[in-house]
């Protein structure tokens, strides 16, 4: 299956890719009105690990785990693999206990801005993006989305 | 106290645009952008901005510009605000001025003012992208005699050449004064373009052996990096006189550039300044250069050509001659706009002579001597285009080196602030946080396209002209008219002014 993969060796911390995955996930039609809306209203499924000022930065999303945990601890069934591997959630199903966001060993499920719920990365399967935006705006081809 | 100097460029930030993601702040090595907890928004400090446009570029909103300030003294013709700016900068500093890239004046640029022919009904055009159109050149020494063995047999007599499949080559950017980075997409681009790019005084990398094929060696006054392996690597060797941007001057590498890799390639010790002397000091002759050339040739076996670097001075005609005799394969001419990391600015600004009227008076006196065969010549010194490579090559080149063009592929947006070695686009710089920037699987793709396109671009010229070869089109300068020159730039051109027949 196709993931997204980062190399920290090329990865500058720069966080366009936290800001280009809030909106990607916004559904606003422009970038700029996430203006004092991010982290708020509109929060990304990628972080850049690594402070800024230090040497080593690398974006982090869901990796898509083959035996993904978060879904085995899934107490509500709004976690599922579907049938190319990702790793979906059912907003719908969510009942926001959570547990997901304590298990996942990549820190890569969090609640979302309205705390009624979890998220994480779809590949912006689940946006208007059509592939991932992360990607297609990292400015130094650090992020990139392919087989492996 | 030192007298403040305004801003040159100011920050304009669109406070609509700007959702404060910070991303200026931690693209600016200068540290412009600010992000103010207490206004809650993004401030700048414009008097530290070089103009690299790199917050620009990365900006996700396009909240961003750079204009040209309209803070000015009182509007003089005599003494214009940089001037003023400059003797309060050394007023403050006791400094010698030192500036990067190409002389940037309004000096004339004759590329500018040549226009180049075409086929018109009695000698039709050729289209490319239906007949064969070669661009491929072999430099080197071609006036060999002919030998035959005793079964009559030709015997090959050639001297080593270079093969470029587009007479177009990187030219000299040292380990040092570019990164890693910036030298391995150099390398890598030139390896699939079937080109050279040039070490400069740098020394060779141990990484980048494995392009040997396609690298030309440095030797510069400084012998930065030079041993018997990096001499064997090469595909051709350079002695390096002189520069364009700096005629007459040596090197300058400031110690912050010099990191553990630079110390280690150019086998000099860390974090100290060096200073490549404005002289070979074995050379003070023609003999003297040829004896060097010989010991080049000597130590690699007489298999790799010597390429002999000036740069274009008053007599460069007269100095080439003397190359040409002195044993040298191929002269490379550095015109005055040629660019470098650190140059002092009054030399940068004020030393040397386009490279237009060098190559046409080279040409011309290798011609006229009868030696214009034993050697090629390669020119640099701001060839913008793929039309000023077809106009160079049309005046006598037999190619071309570009730097500056290379580099703006490579994210180069000119701000000319090398010599600090703070590049954020990690080009000029030794910083491991900015060399990570520039991507070499990026950067290599975006030279190959670069040159690439050109190539393309320089067939179509071609066949314009009816002209299906590089060969055919060399020293050809019936294809180009002068337009707005003068007799005396006519005649040093060695072309007619637009309008007037054969």
């Amino acid at each position: 299956m196709k993931r997204i993969y980062v190399n920290e060796d090329r990865c500058l911390g720069c966080r366009l890719c936290e800001w280009e995955c809030a909106f990607a996930n916004s559904g606003l039609d422009e970038m700029f009105k996430l203006k004092g809306k991010f982290g708020t209203e509109y929060s990304p499924r990628i972080r850049v690990e690594g402070e800024d000022k230090t040497e080593v930065h690398f974006a982090v999303n869901c990796r898509h785990c083959t035996g993904a945990i978060c879904v085995k601890s899934c107490i509500a069934g709004a976690l599922s693999k579907t049938d190319d591997g990702m790793v979906k959630i059912d907003r719908d199903k969510c009942v926001g206990c959570f547990t997901c966001v304590l298990v996942c060993p990549f820190g890569a499920i969090m609640p979302a801005p309205d705390g009624k719920a979890a998220q994480k990365c779809m590949l912006c399967t689940d946006n208007q993006a059509g592939e991932p935006n992360c990607v297609a705006h990292c400015p130094n081809g650090a992020i990139v989305y392919e087989e492996r | 106290m030192d007298t403040f100097i305004p801003a040159e460029y100011e920050v304009v930030r669109n406070p609509d645009l700007c959702i404060a993601c910070r991303v200026c702040e931690r693209q600016c090595a200068n540290e412009v952008h600010k992000y103010d907890s207490d206004l809650k928004k993004m401030i700048a400090d414009s008097t530290k901005c070089v103009n690299c446009h790199r917050c620009v570029c990365l900006c996700p909103t396009h909240a961003l510009k750079i204009v040209k300030s309209d803070d000015t003294y009182r509007l003089n013709s005599n003494w214009h605000v940089q001037t003023m700016n400059e003797v309060y900068r050394q007023a403050n500093t006791g400094g010698v001025l030192l500036s990067s890239m190409g002389n940037p004046n309004d000096y004339p640029v004759y590329f500018n003012k040549i226009l180049v022919n075409a086929s018109q009904v009695t000698n039709p055009p050729i289209d490319p992208l239906r007949e064969p159109m070669e661009t491929v050149v072999y430099l080197g020494k071609k006036d060999v005699e002919m030998k035959r063995d005793i079964n009559g047999k030709l015997v090959d007599t050639l001297p080593p050449q270079l093969k470029l499949s587009v007479p177009i080559m990187f030219s000299a950017m040292s380990y040092g004064s570019i990164s890693y980075n910036a030298h391995e997409a150099l390398a890598r681009a030139a390896e699939e373009l079937g080109i050279y790019y040039n070490t400069g005084e740098g020394g060779l990398h141990k990484d980048f052996y494995k392009y040997s094929k396609n690298t030309i060696v440095q030797v510069a006054s400084g012998r930065f990096g030079v041993h018997a392996d990096y001499l064997a690597a090469a595909a051709a060797i350079e002695i390096k006189m002189g520069q364009g941007a700096k005629p007459g001057i040596g090197g300058h590498l400031p110690g912050m550039k010099i990191s553990d890799e630079v110390s280690k390639t150019r086998m000099i010790p860390k974090g100290i300044d060096a200073i490549s002397p404005a002289p070979h000091h074995d050379i003070y002759s023609i003999e003297d250069l040829r004896q060097l050339i010989f010991t080049l040739k000597e130590a690699t076996a007489y298999s790799k050509p010597v390429i002999v670097k000036v740069a274009a001075v008053h007599n460069v005609a007269a100095i080439a001659s003397g190359i040409a005799r002195s044993g040298a394969d191929i002269i490379a001419i550095d015109g005055f706009r040629g660019g470098t990391g650190a140059a002092p600015t009054r030399i940068r600004d004020n030393v040397g002579i386009p490279i237009e009227l060098a190559l046409a008076q080279v040409d011309e006196r290798l011609r006229q001597e009868g030696i214009r065969d034993s050697v090629s010549i390669v020119v640099a010194g701001s060839i913008h285009s793929s039309a000023d490579v077809v106009k160079a090559i049309a005046l006598g080149a037999d190619a071309c080196y570009i730097g500056t063009a290379a580099l703006l592929a490579l994210g180069c947006h000119l701000c000319r602030s090398c010599h600090t070695g703070k590049c954020n686009w990690g080009i000029a710089t030794q910083r491991a946080d900015l060399v990570k920037r520039l991507n070499p699987d990026i950067g290599y793709k975006r030279l190959v396209n670069l040159v690439t396109a050109w190539e393309h671009e320089i067939q179509e010229m071609m066949g314009g002209m009816g002209i299906n070869s590089i060969e055919a089109l060399k020293g050809n300068r019936l294809m180009l008219r002068g337009v707005g020159l003068n007799e005396t730039e006519l005649r040093l051109l060695g072309i007619h002014h637009a309008g007037e027949s054969m």
